[in-house]
Order: structure tokens, then sequence, then C-alpha cells
């Protein structure tokens, strides 16, 4: 087994156990809040890790690169769309909005 | 089995290396599978809509992590233009029907 493989293997393995935690988070949380707590974290560092471990063991640049583009975007979207579907849970009222400790939004909306 | 290693994984350095990282990425898949399973179960029994677009958002990330495992398997960069484009309508999906809920409640 050659550096790159180990590398690639142990970032491989930690991306994908932080998916599992996700799922977990997903089934035994509470609420809606709650469950984002899980479910969007991993959704960057596990898939920046994916990322990096599968674009270690490829031969060619330019896949490395397309690879590497996936986690970049991951990184701008995954933030956007975790204060939307938080705003759309707050908004519809479905969140456990007493268990709220500090509630910023309900001067502004 | 040796010649089975070789042939799943085309341009591996050599028989030792391909089993290493084949043994790894069956663990990767099979841990995929096991979330995704219950990304569904709450997909399917999550009481709000906001619920299950967290849910279908995190599923879409195994989905985008399972392909980056097989890429990393067969080291074949043909699907990684997928993993692109999958990546990206998943945000604009999951934005969409954010903005739908918000306004039209759940």
């Amino acid at each position: 087994m050659s550096a790159g493989d180990v590398v690639s293997s142990v970032l491989l393995l930690t991306g994908v156990s932080l998916a599992l935690l996700a799922g977990l988070g997903l089934v035994r949380f509470p609420d809606v809040f709650s469950r984002m707590h899980a479910a969007t974290k991993p959704a960057t560092l596990g898939m920046l890790l994916v990322t990096v471990g599968a674009a270690v063991r490829q031969d060619e640049g330019s896949d490395a690169t397309k690879l590497l583009l996936v986690a970049a975007f991951q990184f701008l979207t995954a933030p956007v769309a975790a204060h939307m579907i938080g705003r759309a849970a707050y908004r519809s009222g479905t969140g456990d909005l007493q268990g709220l400790v500090v509630d910023e939004l309900k001067d502004t909306s | 089995m040796r010649r089975e290693e070789r042939a799943v994984v085309p341009g591996a350095a050599g028989a030792s290396t391909g089993v290493a990282v084949s043994v790894v990425v069956t663990i990767c898949l099979t841990v995929l599978s096991i979330s995704a399973v219950l990304c569904l179960v709450r997909l399917v029994r999550g009481p709000s809509v906001p619920d299950r677009i967290v849910a279908l958002d995190a599923l879409l990330y195994v989905v985008v992590s399972g392909i980056a495992v097989a890429a990393a398997l067969t080291r074949d960069g043909r699907f990684l233009a997928v993993l692109v484009a999958v990546a990206l309508l998943g945000f604009v999906g999951t934005v969409t029907v954010a903005r739908f809920v918000e306004r039209r409640g759940s």
C-alpha cells in the first residue's frame, strides 16, 4: 500500500463515518433544528474529506480538480441552504420554538 | 482472487494495493448504505416538510460521497462531471422547496 493509498483510505473512512453520524442524528434527534445541526455539518467537512480522499487517488489532474470543485461548491452552497431551511422551519412554525435559547429572528420577521 | 481484484481495479499498482483499497472502499460503501437507509427513514417518517428537506439534502450528500468513493476505487474520472451537476442541482432544489414552504406553510 503506497502512502497515497493510506492517506486516501484514512480520509475516505473519516468522511464516510461523518455521513453515518448525520444519518444517526437525523433519526434520533427530536425536532427540525437539532436534526439540521446533525445533518448539515458533516455536509461540509465530510464532503471535503471524501472529495480530497478521492482526489488523491486520481491519476489525471483534471479529475482531481473536478472533485475539489465539488468541495468548493459545497462550501459555498451548504451554509445558504441550511439558512434557507432553518428560516423556512421557523416561519412555518414546524420547529420547537419553545426550546430556543436565543430568538433573534423574532424582532426581524 | 488475485485476478478478480485486478479486474475490479484497473490501473492499480499491484495486487496488494488493489485488495487493501477495495476492502476500504467496501467498508465505506457499507457505511454509506446504512446512512442512506437512516436518511430514508427520516424522509418517510419526518412529520413536517422541513424535516424531509433536511433528510433529502443529507441523502444527496450520501449519493455524492458514494460516487466519489467509487471513483477512488476505479481511478476512473468518467462520473465526476455527474458529481458536480448533482451537487449544484441539489442546492437549487433545496432552496426552491424551502422558499415554497416559507410562503405556503407546511
